[in-house]
């Protein structure tokens, strides 16, 4: 193995947010009450998610720029797990929405929620970015086509998950500002478990993609150096 | 490096919950499950998840020696 000092990190990180995530005390919220501490789970992942697509968008950049096949493997990689992300943030996000908006809202109001729409959208043009990529054969192309269409996928995802949501009725919170990165704004005691998740979570996800790129690298080892 | 880290987050965690418990009000009690925390059996679940995350992690490590081993084979 491979021993990295942030390995350990993001070990600790993620015990100290389970074990202090569920055990310490939260401030009182009248729809979400314990639910609050899914900020620890379920909003870190799509932090964990935004921070892979930017690795990722970096290194189609970086690929453009080198024509190098090696920045192409750890684009693809960080966007994969950036989906990984995503998805478990889509599915914890259903069953939070589903025990604490349906309390107090209408189907109708749940089913247009413009976060879950913006956020499908965004899902969908990633999905699209790996059907993309598998439809070319040509190495290069493939490679090429890919960085491009990773730096379109990325702009959208501001409209389609960062701005489009807050300018609507929304039940998702987030409108006029950023609920979650407003120092003013959360409480201490979130905030004392809530930045340490974020990046336990998000190290989780770069050492999933570097075993993955590690893995790839090995695989296109003769491609590489051919 | 390894020790200082770990030294860093013990410490971390001894000093955290005393004033993370102080602040709690009437309102809080009401709105949250206060109690679980002592009958409720919370700490199974705490167990529970930590013993999951700590085999994922496992498998994360095994994973990654697994790949070292290739690449050092592969030179």
């Amino acid at each position: 193995m491979r021993k990295s000092w942030w390995k350990i990190l993001c070990v600790c990180l993620l015990f100290y947010t389970v074990a202090g995530g569920l055990l310490f005390d939260m401030p009182a919220r009248e729809i979400l009450h314990e639910t609050i501490r899914n900020m620890f789970f379920h909003v870190c992942m799509w932090f964990a998610m935004m921070i892979l697509f930017t690795a990722s968008v970096v290194y189609s950049v970086k690929y453009l720029r080198s024509q190098n096949l090696k920045h192409d493997i750890y684009a693809v990689n960080f966007a994969k797990t950036g989906i990984l992300f995503a998805l478990l943030g889509y599915a914890t996000g259903a069953v939070w929405a589903k025990y604490t908006w349906t309390e107090y809202a209408d189907d109708t109001q749940i089913f247009t929620e413009p976060k879950l729409t913006g956020a499908a959208v965004a899902l969908l043009i990633y999905f699209a970015y790996l059907v993309l990529r598998g439809s070319l054969t040509d190495i290069d192309k493939k490679a090429r086509i890919g960085a491009v269409y990773a730096i379109f996928a990325y702009a959208m995802l501001f409209p389609s998950i960062w701005i489009l949501p807050r300018l609507m009725e929304s039940l998702h919170p987030g409108k006029g500002g950023n609920p979650a990165l407003n120092f003013r704004d959360s409480d201490d005691r979130i905030k004392m478990v809530f930045y340490p998740a974020i990046i336990g979570w998000t190290l989780l996800g770069v050492w999933i993609t570097s075993l993955k790129i590690r893995f790839d690298l090995i695989k296109e080892k003769s491609l590489l150096n051919g | 490096m390894v020790k200082k880290i770990f030294l860093l987050f013990t410490c971390l965690y001894m000093a955290l919950p005393e004033w993370v418990l102080a602040q709690t009000t009437d309102t809080e009690k009401q709105y949250t499950a206060f109690d679980m925390r002592h009958n409720g059996k919370i700490y199974v679940v705490v167990c529970v998840m930590l013993m999951i995350l700590t085999g994922l992690i496992l498998y994360l490590v095994r994973l990654d020696r697994k790949i070292t081993k290739l690449e050092k084979e592969n030179k």
